[in-house]
Order: structure tokens, then sequence, then C-alpha cells
């Protein structure tokens, strides 16, 4: 046997995924869980010997009885694993009672076991001296003491993994009472046995935390200093992006003028010059934005503040019918609402967490700011400022502040046609404040960064093809007579004939529907595509202009701006179709993979369905109303 | 008295848990009865609670902690 499979187990805050890092290094991959949307890590290193170890890090669980679908995954994954698999088992050395009892539940269930017991060193500065050899001989499994931050006793466990497997000997519960209640105060009582015999503890000193929380967690400094916080994160999230941002569309506008004159010029290069290449770059831009605001979130979580967050706003989030748990959601959704909805996991209470998952797509995720971008650019000059403030940057702001205001809003209405009134179970640790782990953020940056390009990438490719597709194709007489007659006005020729084809054809049979919200069916068109995503908006113009005029090489944005009705000529994108335009996607819900996760996460296809149904119509009557008020 | 009366800065001892869906996530995170808990601070509108128990900072809401019968130390 060269292959050793090992499950990493253990509760929340304990150092799991520092041990994991240390343990893999580079060599990992978030995968899902057979059948759900959990993402489970797995890494693979080698031993000494030559043989391959395959390590998986489940969910940090407090029991084997889940409070949370969180808890679930790791409850499951350990049952249905082999028993031949090792179980490597964390504990924070200054909370070992609490660690034990889901060890206890583990090693009852008879698995071949190591206890790696962590940070021994800091619980000895706050008077904890564990016994680690007595341990071991209690329990009759390797225990090895592990400061998984800084890397020590990590050599140690992968040697231990090498040698024999035992399982523990210690019996906590000789057989287990009817109610999980009662099975957890006897394992408590079986464990304080144990502890007695390991650990002495000295009256708690107060800890550095408790005099930071003084501060952090004050009725008022607290709430301020969660604000100062927000408002930090969101202004470095567009300040640090900015350079790495301009890099890329330099990059693109490269590319795209090197495929011009490299590529001959036929009906392929015209959907990678005028469909592909735009798209990407219009996605792949605000790729620094959702890296660097899931490096700030991670950062908040690894140092333990989110769980304050989540303390300090659980009484407002209440009087929408959410939860503080709900924050974090809330906050990814700023950047993308697929990996938001699937925090919303940790959610016990089942009307809170649904309500969550129906509003999170609400916020103004990366996906619409190529959308915003290029419409505020229409309407609102360059260098336009109101006091100090740049005007794009604040309307900009605006339309992040509307979608946070509005899934509040939607929470609330939703919240009275949910009848459930359960009681709800609302009890977090608030960890110890620790310096975040660099390799922790880079690995949830990395992986987080990669998932959104390539389901973005495969998307924006599938419909630019098939919109390229629809463009230029068309069926009828009109469509013959058209590509058959010779022209002398080739700008006007061209738009008869987008006009004529299946996606004009597709544009003027929505427009009756969005005529009311100022739209042509140029916009319709880029209204059908986007359904799929967002993003798909900019490429699907750039597809629809570069078709219009194919030896026009000014932007997307000029085109746009110089595109005029034929009726009354005035310019097309008016400030009022612009500002109706972006309150449409600020509401709509035009993302497929979001409706899937929802359908995914909450196992009901009424839900998606009923998401999708309100989040059109508000979109719709909002853009209405604007539209009328500033027209 | 219930977890919930404590003022911060009191500590009290762990009676008993009512039987609610609760129960089990309490125990679970150490709130057992004959165990010393310490308010700590309230949150701004006192819901939730942060209360010490066997050195673990936990924050609970109100209604949970109104489910803990303890008595003061």
């Amino acid at each position: 046997m060269n292959k050793l499979q090992v499950v990493l187990a253990g509760n929340p805050n304990c150092g799991k995924s520092s041990l994991f890092n240390a343990l893999t290094g580079l060599k990992q991959k978030t995968s899902n869980v057979p059948g759900t949307t959990v993402e489970i890590r797995k890494g693979v290193f080698p031993l000494e010997d030559g043989r391959e170890v395959h390590i998986t890090d489940l969910p940090g669980s407090y029991s084997f009885h889940p409070g949370s679908d969180d808890e679930k995954v790791a409850a499951d994954y350990l049952s249905n694993s082999s028993t031949d698999d090792l179980v490597i088992f964390i504990a924070d050395a200054s909370q070992l009672k609490r660690n034990l009892l889901f060890f206890s539940q583990i090693a009852d269930a008879g698995r071949f076991m190591i206890l790696a017991v962590n940070m021994i060193d800091v619980a000895e500065t706050r008077g904890i001296e564990t016994d680690i050899t007595r341990l071991e001989n209690e329990l009759g499994i390797p225990v090895v003491a592990i400061n998984a931050r800084i890397g020590t006793g990590v050599e140690a466990i992968r040697k231990k993994i090498g040698e024999n497997l035992f399982k523990v000997h210690y019996k906590f519960l000789q057989h287990s009472p009817g109610n999980k209640e009662d099975e957890t105060v006897d394992r408590f009582t079986a464990i304080q046995v144990l502890m007695d015999k390991v650990q002495r503890r000295k009256p708690p000193l107060r800890i550095l935390t408790v005099k930071i929380d003084g501060i952090v967690l004050h009725r008022y400094w607290g709430i301020l200093i969660f604000l100062l916080v927000m408002f930090l994160v969101f202004q470095s999230v567009f300040f640090l992006a900015k350079w790495p941002m301009d890099l890329i569309e330099m990059l693109f506008s490269g590319l795209s003028q090197w495929a011009g004159s490299a590529l001959p010029p036929n009906f392929l290069t015209g959907l990678i010059i005028g469909g592909l290449i735009p798209g990407l770059s219009g996605v792949l831009v605000f790729l620094p934005q959702i890296a660097i605001l899931f490096f700030f979130i991670t950062l908040l979580e690894d140092s333990g503040y989110m769980a304050r967050i989540t303390y300090l706003m659980d009484w407002p989030m209440r009087k929408f019918g959410l939860s503080g748990k709900s924050v974090l959601p809330l906050m990814s959704g700023a950047a993308c609402a697929i990996p938001a909805i699937l925090s919303a996991r940790s959610i016990e209470n089942k009307k809170e967490k649904l309500l969550t998952i129906l509003v999170t797509p609400l916020m103004s995720c990366s996906a619409r700011l190529p959308v915003y971008t290029i419409l505020a650019a229409l309407v609102v000059p360059d260098n336009a400022s109101w006091g100090f403030f740049n005007l794009k940057g604040l309307l900009l702001m605006g339309m992040y502040l509307l979608g946070f205001v509005t899934s509040l809003l939607a929470a609330l209405v939703i919240s009275f046609f949910i009848k459930q009134r359960s009681k709800s179970t609302f009890v977090i640790e608030l960890p110890v404040y620790r310096t975040p782990h660099l390799a922790n953020l880079w690995h949830v940056c990395f992986n987080k960064s990669k998932s959104f390009v390539t389901g973005a990438g495969k998307i924006i490719l599938i419909v630019s093809v098939v919109l390229w597709f629809l463009a230029s194709h068309g069926y009828g007489n009109k469509w013959d007579k058209l590509n058959n007659t010779v022209v002398t006005d080739t700008a006007q020729h061209n738009a008869e004939i987008l006009k004529a084809s299946f996606a004009g054809e597709i544009g003027k049979f929505i427009e009756p529907a969005i005529e009311p919200l100022g739209f042509n069916w140029k916009i319709g068109i880029a209204l059908v595509t986007s359904f799929a995503a967002r993003e798909v908006f900019v490429g699907t113009m750039a597809t629809i202009y570069g078709l219009e005029n194919k030896d026009d090489y000014r932007s997307i944005k000029d085109k746009m701006a110089s595109d005029t009705n034929p009726i009354t000529g005035k310019p097309v994108y008016s400030v009022a179709v612009a500002f109706s335009l972006m309150i449409f996607y600020a509401f709509a819900m035009q993302c497929i993979s979001t409706l899937a996760v929802v359908y995914k996460e909450t196992g009901s296809i009424k839900l998606p369905l009923l998401q999708l149904t309100f989040m059109t119509a508000l979109a719709w009557l909002s853009s209405w109303l604007v539209y009328v008020v500033l027209s | 008295m219930r977890l919930s009366d404590l003022k911060k800065g009191q500590r009290g001892r762990i009676r008993s848990l009512d039987e609610s869906v609760s129960k089990l996530r309490l125990l679970e995170m150490g709130c057992l009865p004959g165990e010393i808990v310490e308010m700590q601070n309230y949150a701004p509108m006192r819901d939730p609670l942060v209360i010490i128990v066997n050195g673990m900072i936990i924050a609970i809401r109100k209604e949970n902690a109104e489910e803990i019968e303890i008595e003061l130390l």
C-alpha cells in the first residue's frame, strides 16, 4: 500500500487550516463534496519512505451532532469515510476540554487517530500546563504538541503518520444514553476525569483578547470601529486595485491590436476581436477587486474580528429578519454572490439562512461593475467632481449602498411571508485575536480568483460564440435581400442586417416589454445574453456595435456614446436611459450560476424561481420609475 | 436567576438548562451545569451578550441566555 488517506478534524478556530497548510504547502485544491456545493480542501504530500498521503480538511465542528450545514458535512464525511483512514484531530490546548467532546465521539467510533495539541506554548503563558506523555498513555494513541502557526511539531506529525496506526483505548462512554443532550453531559463528565489527570490550570489571567474587546466591543466605540473598518476595507479595495486594473486593461488592448494585425481578416477574427477579447477584459479587469476584497474578508476572519462583527451587528440585522451571521455573506456578496451564498451555511436558524440566501444577490457584485463603469462613463464626465469627491466614484459608491439598503429592505418584506417561529440559537465563539496567517490568506485569494476566472471565462466564451452566430445569421426574404444588395452606405446597411438577424429578432421581440424603461432592441439583446451573467453585457455591446461598423476601432464606450435614435436624432444613451439601465442591472437576477447555487443550497426549485421573479419585477419597476422621473 | 440577569462583571454558577432546541449547542459550547460563567459585555442594545465560560469567550443572544438558570456567586 503506497497511498494513505488522512482526515483532518477539529473544532472551529483550533488552527486546523494552519496545520493543513503546513502539511501540504502549495499542493492543495478545494473540491466539492458530491451532491453538495460545500467546499472541502484536499491536499497531497509525500512521506520520507515515498508513500503519498492524501489529506482532507473538514469544516470545523463542535460535535458529531451537526447544528449547521457546515457541521453536517464534517459529520457525514467522517461517517462515510473508510474506517481504515487515519483521523488527525487538532485540539487547542487552552480549550482542551471542549475540544475533546468531538474527539471522544470520533474515538468511540473506533477510528485510527492521532491527537495534535495546538498552541501548548501559548496556553502555558496563560497558566495552563498539559502533560502530553500522560495524555498519550491514557488515550493509547500518538499525541503531538504542535504550534501550527510557526510550524513546530509538523515534522513529528508527518513521522507519526508513517508509523503504526492506533485506536483510542480510553473509553469515554460505555453505553450511549438515548438523547444527545444527556450524551453530551456524560461525555463531558468522562472528559473531566481525563482532564484532571493531564492538565493543570492556574486561575485565569486577564488575557489580552479581553482587554482588546473592552474597546472593540464597547457599546459606542465598537460600532464606530466597525464602521471605520468597513470604510477602510472598501476604500482599499478600490485604491489598491487601481494599478493592477490599469495593467490588465493595457494588456488586453495590446492583445486586441496584435490580434487585429496578426490574424487573417475572417469571421473567426471578428469573433475574437469583437466579442471575446472585450468580453474577457471587461471581467478580468475586476479580478483585482475581487481578490483584494476576499483578502480583507479572510483577514478579518483569521484575525478573529469577523466573529466580533457578527456579534455587534446581530441586533440590527435581526430587525430585518437576518442574523449577525448574515454580515459575512452580504460582505462577500459585494464581490460575488456564489461564495457568499455558500457562506450562509453557517447560519443555524432556517429562516435567517433562507432570507440571507434570498437577498444576497441584491448586493452589488463585481460582475455589475463593468456595466456600471461603462454606463457611468457615458453620462458623467471623467473629471467631474462634487466638492472633494470624484463624481464617478460617488456614483459607484451610491450603487453599492443602494444594493446593501435594498437587500435589507427586501429581507424585511420577505420575512413577513416566511412563517417559521422556531426559537433561534445564536451562540458563537469569539476566538482569541491572532495574527493572520499569510499562506492561508494567499490560498483563499488564489482559489476564489481562480474559480471566478474559470467560471466567468466559460460563460463569456459560450455566450460570445452563440451571440456572434445569432447576430450574423438570419432567415426569410428580407435577410436574403439585404445580404444580396450592393450598397454604398455600409454602416447603415450593416445596421439593417443586424436588425434582421436572429439576434435582432430576439431584441425586437422583447422590445415592447422594455420600451417603457427607455431601452431599445439593441439593449434588449444585451439583456437577453447577460441573463447568463451580467458581465456579458460589455462583450455583447462590443459585438453588436462591432458588427455595425466593421472598420470602426473606437472603444465601445465611444461607439455607444455616438449612437443616436434614428427618429429623434438624440443620443440613445441619455442620462435617463443610462440610470434606468444601471438600476436594472443592480436589481435584476441576471446570473444563472447564482440561481443554480440557490437551488443546490436550498434543495428547492421554487426558491430560485421566486428569487428570479421578485428581483426581475423589482428591477423593472425601479428602472421604469427612474426613467420616467429623469426624462 | 437567569444568565441574562447577570450584570457586567458578575459571575454565576450554571444550575440547569431549559429543554429547548438550543440546549445541545449550549452544552457543546461548554455551558454545563456546575460551570462558572462571567458576564463580560453587552452589545449596544443589551443583546447579544458576551460571556466567559471555561476560558472561552462566547457571544450569546439574550433569548438563549434566558434559557440558562444560574446562581449568583
